[in-house]
């Protein structure tokens, strides 16, 4: 039983927060919010690429690095903290880990090199507009190879250089939902820059008329197959969640200390100390989620799909509150474009939407919260 | 991060999880009216299971022998601990001895007639209570009224307690009391065990909210408690109140009690507006949220488990642990009454859900978040203590007790 992080684990998460700090101060962050481009800074993510980052769990004979799942929770808290302006989580959390999940051995060796090395992005492209992600909302369609239809919003898509489709497939006599491996840069595709909540992690729409389109997993399992990648990215999120709220409640301490009124520090009120004292149980709520969820992922246990979910919801409303609270205590200065608060409050809501809204993920947690009561009950 | 069991760890929870299944009592025997905590039937089961798991070396298995303990490892405790709730045999008739006083006392005295008390103790033999809280010193429990004044070999004790869980069948107590009322108010305080026998001890139940009546005030009117009994010098008794609140928190925020299983099992019984209350997808979303907090609250004490098994001790963490058990535990049974609608209402044990379970807790709720430190001083701990806020403004620390205004 160990509720912590190995001694190599605490040390790589402190090198990869000293590299962050150097190369990645909020004024990185800031230059894209102000001129956003495709959504990224193409610096940092060639200092992140230089790392190694991108191949941590990517198995080393597909170029990567090899190492376990909480090895990259521990970069993507430092991420999170960070507020780094780059589509990591779009290529590494999403992206690789489908090619991992369902790839086919062609699929594996010819992207996951390329991914690690930095050398491709990639993103899903699943949302089609409003609502929850169901089967019915879904009308991008493949026909005979290729693939037709519109996808927004689609995270980092302007960065990216191939992504993976969820659309209905029609070839074979398979019909119902699939994955589809398309390369953004190629014919039919056609895509703009649409303004998001946190211009630090771009958005696209993607038109795709007649893209080439290649089955990734199981066609007709294209939902299921995206809730598994999903619940595993969303453990990883979950991390950049509890170090983004991490450092909200950091700063907001600080500015406590710092910041007088009534001739005392404004952190010796009880207004504010409990305050930040119920961001701190939310934080350790969501710590503990997050954890368990990195013990589930990195083991592959059967809590797996419980663990995630419960990460995800924790994340997001710890993230949430801490981003909101912190605005609180620093007060006006809080609210202006020139403070940093918003970058935090923009990738709070960024993070907990990304992947689908916490009431979505609540209903997966009840789901399977019944499903092992039932399980127990069996005789 | 490991959330299983090493192969030892494993080993001795399959171990301890055949013998309590073995020789665990029997709880149906018990009618739903006698299965809530002193009823006679329901402490008598408890006392024998005690002794049962001292003679076979499982009751403070981290303690050394020569107190009645096993000589065994923090970790082994709390996964028999673990394995003792999930079999439904945990009781709480001797937790506040052997979960806050007595570690105290293990800690700060060295008298050894005061420690040949600690091993009975163990098996259940004989039950402890805390006096501390007063009328008048409540979450400001340094501000104690009672006086203890040295008359020769003895200390005489003068004053009130109150909120004292268990002390209407309790053998022994510890008393906190003023020796020093010239100095600043934590400074003054000594700590003391006693006989709750003692001539001019009196113990008055206080009947709760609950209409139960475990808690109780005490009276001292001209107590003698030998000297021996003093715990540690005079002066120390700031020292032993915090380590006995410091084990309490811990021990509170581990959580107890009725879960998410439980409310669910409500749920499915109870009609919504189209189908059952678990169908509502209003209710899967709370249901949702607590779950996810009250994981939290079993995936913290696995960091209390990190810290001992690195022969640590648990840290402030316990107070954030113990702040969401309480407010979550009050939620819960509010929400179990809300989806029942109309037939929340009723606590008859005969007819209510769960044998009016959820009510009865119900109405225990705003206690435990009141009682072993109030969610406010909870936040002010982990302000302070985690966050590193200023403390509160305080007119009463410099001043000599005896000069501290009182108000009601």
């Amino acid at each position: 039983m160990n509720f912590d992080y190995t001694d190599d684990q605490k040390a790589l998460k402190e090198e990869a927060r000293r590299f962050l700090t150097a190369a990645s101060p909020l004024t990185v962050a800031r230059a894209v919010l102000e001129n956003p481009g495709d959504g990224y800074d193409t610096a940092l993510w060639g200092r992140i690429v230089e790392q190694g980052w991108c191949g941590a769990t990517i198995p080393e004979s597909y170029g990567g690095l090899g190492l376990g799942y909480v090895e990259l929770c521990a970069l993507a808290e430092e991420l999170g903290r960070a507020v780094a302006p780059v589509p990591f989580a779009s290529s590494i959390y999403f992206f690789a880990e489908a090619l991992m999940l369902v790839g086919s051995e062609q699929q594996k060796s010819e992207l996951l090199p390329l991914v690690a090395s930095g050398e491709l992005i990639g993103t899903l492209a699943v949302a089609e507009g409003a609502g929850v992600l169901t089967e019915a909302r879904i009308s991008a369609k493949v026909s005979g190879g290729r693939v037709f239809g519109t996808k927004l919003p689609v995270a980092d898509g302007m960065a990216a250089g191939r992504a993976v489709v969820l659309a209905q497939g029609d070839d074979g006599g398979d019909t119902g939902l699939g994955l589809y491996l398309v390369d953004l840069i190629g014919e039919g595709v056609s895509r703009e820059a649409v303004s998001n909540i946190d211009p630090t992690r771009g958005a696209a729409r993607i038109s795709f008329d007649g893209a080439p389109a290649e089955l990734l997993g199981e066609a007709s399992k294209g939902l299921e197959t995206l809730h598994r990648i999903q619940e595993r990215g969303a453990i990883l999120l979950a991390f950049e969640q509890l170090g983004g709220a991490d450092r909200c409640l950091e700063m907001a301490r600080d500015y406590a200390l710092e910041r007088y009124a009534f001739g005392r520090p404004i952190g010796s009120y009880q207004a504010i100390k409990h305050k930040l004292a119920d961001v701190f149980v939310k934080n350790e709520v969501a710590r503990a989620n997050a954890y368990y969820g990195a013990w589930a992922l990195s083991t592959d246990a059967p809590e797996l799909p419980v663990a995630a979910a419960a990460a995800r919801v924790a994340g997001s409303a710890a993230y949430w509150m801490a981003a909101k609270e912190m605005i609180q205590t620093y007060g006006g200065i809080g609210v202006t474009w020139e403070a940093d608060c918003h970058f935090f409050y923009r990738r709070a809501r960024h993070l907990g939407l990304v992947i689908g809204a916490p009431r979505d993920w609540k209903r997966r947690l009840a789901d399977s919260l019944e499903a092992r009561v039932n399980a127990e009950k069996q005789p | 991060m490991n959330f299983d069991d090493n192969p030892q760890e494993a080993a001795y929870r399959a171990t301890v999880r055949a013998w309590i299944e073995a020789n665990a009592p029997d709880m149906s025997v018990l009618a739903p009216e006698e299965r809530r905590p002193w009823q006679d039937k329901h402490k008598a089961i408890a006392t024998v299971w005690q002794a049962t798991k001292a003679d076979a070396g499982y009751a403070c298995i981290s303690w050394p022998k020569e107190r009645g303990g096993a000589g065994g490892t923090a970790i082994q405790e709390a996964i028999f601990n673990q394995e003792e709730a999930r079999a439904g045999v945990q009781f709480t008739y001797f937790m506040t001895g052997q979960h806050m006083l007595l570690p105290a006392l293990m800690e700060h005295s060295s008298d050894e007639a005061s420690l040949a008390r600690v091993a009975p103790a163990v098996r259940g033999d004989e039950i402890w209570c805390q006096l501390f809280s007063e009328p008048s010193s409540g979450s400001d429990s340094a501000a104690t009224r009672t006086m203890a004044v040295r008359d020769g070999d003895h200390w005489v004790l003068n004053g009130q307690k109150v909120w004292n869980s268990g002390a209407q069948a309790s053998d022994y107590g510890m008393v906190i009391a003023r020796t020093d009322a010239d100095v600043p108010k934590h400074k003054g305080l000594s700590a003391f065990w006693l006989d709750m026998k003692t001539p001019g001890l009196e113990v008055r139940p206080i009947k709760m909210m609950s209409g139960d009546s475990e808690l109780n005030e005490v009276f001292l009117e001209d107590v003698r408690i030998p000297a021996n009994q003093m715990i540690g010098n005079p002066g120390d008794g700031w020292k032993v109140v915090i380590s006995t609140l410091m084990n309490e928190r811990a021990a509170l925020g581990s959580g107890t009690g009725l879960t998410w299983r439980d409310i669910m099992e409500v749920a499915r019984n109870s009609p919504a507006f189209d189908g059952t209350t678990l169908e509502d997808p209003a209710f899967r979303e709370w249901l949702a949220d607590y779950y996810v907090g009250s994981e939290a609250i079993r995936l913290l004490s696995f960091r209390t488990l990190t810290a001992l098994s690195h022969g640590k001790a648990p840290g402030p963490e316990g107070s954030a642990g113990k702040l969401l058990w309480a407010t979550q535990t009050q939620e819960l049974t509010n929400q179990a009454m809300d989806i029942q609608d109309h037939f929340g209402l009723i606590d008859d044990p005969e007819i209510a859900m769960l044998n009016g379970g959820f009510q009865h807790r119900f109405l225990w709720a705003p206690a435990l978040r009141l009682g072993g430190g109030t969610d406010e001083i909870m936040k002010n701990i982990i302000a302070e203590r985690v966050l590193g806020l200023p403390g509160d403004v305080r007119v009463d620390k410099a001043v000599p007790f005896r000069e501290i205004p009182t108000g009601r």
